[in-house]
């Protein structure tokens, strides 16, 4: 459904104090949907137009159920597209509709200016629309089941892609090996006289070129050439398959790909749109009588989650710090070295640089580099912030520290490559039998172990000949195998 | 927009309930949410199918969060946990709230997999039903019946095509042919009626833990079967050297103990049978469930002879589970597989253990037997 002219009008009012406040973004669409097609919508991840398959009626399922019972509703929900598309529930009421369009174009300043973002299709809503006319011919062809199974293994191994290959564009040859191999062999120096030769090649010479030959042909021999965290795009140039399941596998992992910069900034996207409707809100927007539903929806979205921390929360309240120290000149050299804590807390140099620099921040920086750079030992304290640990003897999670460090350290780890393990292929060729051999490098946290054999499986499956992966359980290193019959557990 | 989210619905629950894509079925892991009723919880089950990853192990891993505590303070169940406040983690087992569990869901399921078998409508008593069903639009029918949105679009679709309508002045006069009329049906609905006669070996050889699980089951059955036809007699006997029909309630709760002699339940159930459950007005269904150690062998004969002769050409379905025990020797089972090789109306289960029970009660009860 389209706006009503009131929503209209208010969207106009709402897009016009966006841009007063610096925002940037594309056009937006907004649609009105009640909250079946709300929770349609958000089931298949903002797209109407989704390939069928299993997983998104679980979704809606889930949201239906939890809406229905009053314990969640979605409010907004926004697509990086060009233009924009979102959604608004409804049965919301003004303030909501309000709040929600501002919360958006927030979101879409975000993904129009964020580095990350520089490379996603903005015209991802026909590109899932082909994905559904590809894959629901598939199903016509070749059958429901055989092209549902295929698309749960290829799900399962989704993860297992290089997050900086999005922006880095990496070249590679596609399945082309020199057919005729040229056999090289240590290339004397020619003198032309014999006697020359010992000087001209002496042995400690022609051993170093003999070691340099033996290493380059080690490394042809590799294959990959290096470890490659694109498992499947490595397994879309190198695996047996049909044609129709390469397509697929690289619908998915093109899918997959999309969604990685969303992953990567959800702190900072969060964060600046809730800075900015909450700005857009309280200068402008918000009539006197509005104030107390809007106080009480704002401060649903930013309430701390009992001992979890809210996305929302944390990257708004970064931002406002941001602003605020650059406001007052709370940075650099001479801040740093200061060691007088009271003139360190009535340190203004009223710069006004604040606004400038959470724009600047919101461009070049992720999630990772943002928590890296901008969390401060101040802001952890001020914030209640502490690392929790499962304690075995009481089987229960507890507050483990609250230092600094620590705090700072397991939130990049849990930010790292999205809190999965990092994987890469190694061998293409293991063994000499053409079997697939990854690698886990293991950063203190054993792999889950049933699901790692079974991931094994869809892999296996997608290779086509048997799958193993190296890593460490109980700190001893194993490599798991998986042959297409049966697991078995190796040492390496 | 595209409506077409009910067929990934129909996918996923066909998948949950294991009709199709059989190997998807251990990633199912059931979690609920909390939700209320009125002052009471309930849990709302939310089976969700996990698709397996590389991920990490679950407990070593730890995390960030936000709030009051010195260190070393334990945080709430729950807390540190996948998921967030509104939706419950995905471990079963973890929240401490007493839950219900949502019948109706449960009914639904075992319905589709579950019913009486060889259940036929019976007796002079049985009650035709009839149901009437608003079921389709026609063009006749008394005035108040009428169909107004159908008339009036059918009236505006007239308009349209001859050119009649006038958008400046939308009037909308539907005739006579514009008018439509509900139309229902009536849909007979027979309705059979049954009994089940539950028969317990309460013996001494029966350990508690099998009586256990013969309660259970008997349970299971019992509940959803009562749930199901609305004219179910149920009869409950107990014997162990001797047989007597004790109510519901203390078939569930007796503990006793004593030989076993089997064919004096089977009289029993004959002479109720003979009494009251005409089996030319009835559907019948003896269900016995023993651990298989009969007194003597010339009893066992006794029972074959009995069922042979009597109770089985009496009853549709009989139905005999078998629970392991230490001190059982399980023979009777055999000598009932062996004696009835050919007859379709009985059916025999073994039931290992409390995992076992969901596997018997669909051996008895499933479809296409």
């Amino acid at each position: 459904m389209n706006l009503t002219p009131d929503l209209q009008k208010l969207k106009d009012e709402i897009e016009g104090y966006a841009r007063e406040c610096g925002l940037d973004f594309f056009p937006v669409v907004f649609e009105v949907l009640d909250w079946k097609e709300l929770n349609e919508v958000a089931s298949y991840g903002g797209f109407p137009n989704r390939y069928p398959h299993w997983r998104f009626g679980m979704e809606y399922e889930q949201l239906s159920k939890s809406y229905a019972w009053g314990l969640s509703k979605i409010y907004e929900m926004v697509i990086n597209n060009d233009p924009c598309y979102a959604y608004l529930l409804y049965a919301n009421g003004i303030v909501d509709q309000k709040l929600v369009m501002a919360h958006v174009y927030a979101h879409c300043d975000f993904f129009k200016n964020n580095i990350y973002f520089a490379h996603t299709n903005r015209k991802m809503m026909d590109e899932m629309g082909n994905h559904r006319t590809k894959i629901t011919g598939y199903v016509n062809r070749y059958g429901q089941d055989v092209v549902e199974d295929f698309i749960d293994a290829c799900l399962s191994i989704d993860s297992l892609i290089d997050h900086h290959a999005a922006a880095i564009r990496r070249t590679r040859v596609r399945g082309d090996e020199p057919s005729v191999e040229e056999i090289k062999i240590v290339q004397r120096l020619k003198g032309g006289r014999p006697y020359l030769d010992k000087y001209l090649n002496p042995d400690d010479f022609l051993e170093e070129q003999a070691k340099k030959l033996e290493e380059e042909r080690k490394r042809e021999r590799n294959f990959p050439e290096s470890p490659e965290r694109d498992v499947m795009g490595f397994l879309i140039a190198h695996a047996q398959l049909e044609k129709w399941q390469r397509d697929i596998l690289s619908i998915l992992r093109e899918e997959s790909y999309y969604f990685i910069p969303q992953a990567q900034t959800k702190i900072m996207n969060e964060g600046w749109a809730v800075f900015f409707h909450s700005l857009i809100m309280t200068r402008r927007a918000l009539k006197d009588s509005e104030l107390i539903d809007y106080a009480d929806h704002h401060s649903g979205t930013v309430s701390p989650y009992p001992g979890r921390l809210n996305p929302y929360k944390l990257g708004v309240e970064l931002f406002k710090n941001i602003e605020e120290r650059w406001d007052k000149g709370r940075f650099g050299k001479e801040y740093d070295e200061c060691e007088n804590m009271v003139e360190k807390a009535r340190w203004d140099k009223n710069l006004g640089l604040g606004r400038k620099k959470i724009f600047e921040v919101r461009k070049l920086y992720n999630d990772i580099t943002f928590i890296d750079e901008f969390l401060t030992p101040e802001f952890c304290r001020d914030q209640k912030l502490f690392t929790f640990a499962y304690n075995q003897s009481s089987d229960m999670y507890e507050i483990a520290s609250r230092e600094f460090q620590k705090i700072k350290q397991q939130l990049l780890f849990q930010l790292t490559n999205f809190g999965y393990p990092i994987i890469s292929v190694v061998d293409g060729n293991y063994k000499n039998r053409g079997e697939l051999l990854l690698k886990h490098y293991h950063e203190g946290v054993d792999l889950k172990e049933d699901y790692a054999k079974e991931t094994l499986t869809s892999l296996c499956k997608v290779w086509g000949r048997p799958a193993n992966i190296e890593t460490i359980v109980e700190g001893v290193p194993k490599i798991l195998s998986f042959d297409g019959e049966e697991h078995k557990e190796l040492r390496p | 927009m595209a409506q077409k989210i009910e067929q990934d619905i129909g996918r996923f629950r066909e998948i949950i309930r294991g009709r199709i894509k059989k190997e998807l079925r251990k990633f199912i892991t059931s979690s609920e949410m909390i939700g209320k009723k009125g002052k009471e919880l309930v849990s709302i089950p939310i089976p969700r199918i996990d698709i397996p990853r590389f991920v990490y192990g679950d407990k070593q891993q730890g995390g960030v969060g936000q709030g009051e505590g010195e260190e070393g303070s334990p945080l709430a169940r729950g807390e540190g946990e996948e998921g967030g406040s509104q939706q419950a983690g995905n471990m079963p087992g973890q929240h401490l709230l007493e839950v219900e569990i949502s019948f109706d869901e449960l009914a639904e399921i075992l319905g589709e997999e579950l019913e009486l078998p060889k259940i036929e409508p019976k007796g002079q008593e049985e009650i035709v039903a009839k149901k009437t069903k608003y079921t389709s639009v026609g063009l006749s029918g008394p005035e108040s019946l009428k169909h107004f949105k159908r008339t009036y679009r059918q009236a505006l679709r007239r308009q349209i095509m001859s050119g009649a309508y006038d958008p400046k002045n939308p009037l909308i006069v539907p005739i006579r042919e514009d008018r439509r009329y509900r139309m229902w049906k009536d849909e007979p609905k027979p309705e059979a009626k049954a009994v089940i006669i539950y028969m317990m070996d309460v013996s001494g050889s029966m350990g508690n833990e099998q009586k256990e699980i013969v309660r259970l089951e008997a349970f299971w059955i019992d509940t959803w079967l009562k749930s199901q036809y609305k004219n179910v007699d149920t009869r409950f006997i107990i014997h162990d050297a001797v047989a007597r029909e004790v109510d519901r309630e203390t078939f569930f709760h007796t503990r006793e103990s004593g030989g076993t002699i089997i064919s004096s339940a089977y009289k029993l159930a004959l002479k109720l049978i003979e009494d009251k459950y005409n089996p030319a007005m009835w559907n019948i269904y003896p269900f016995h469930f023993s651990d298989g150690d009969n007194w003597s062998g010339n009893d066992t004969d006794e029972c074959i002879k009995l069922l042979k002769e009597d109770l089985i050409p009496a009853s549709n379905v009989f139905c005999y589970g078998q629970v392991e025990s230490e001190y059982g020797s399980g023979q009777f089972m055999k000598d009932l597989e062996e004696n009835f090789k050919e007859e379709e109306k009985v059916i025999t289960s073994k039931i290992a253990n409390k995992d076992a029970i969901v596997g018997s009660i669909k051996d008895f009860l499933g479809k296409g037997k």
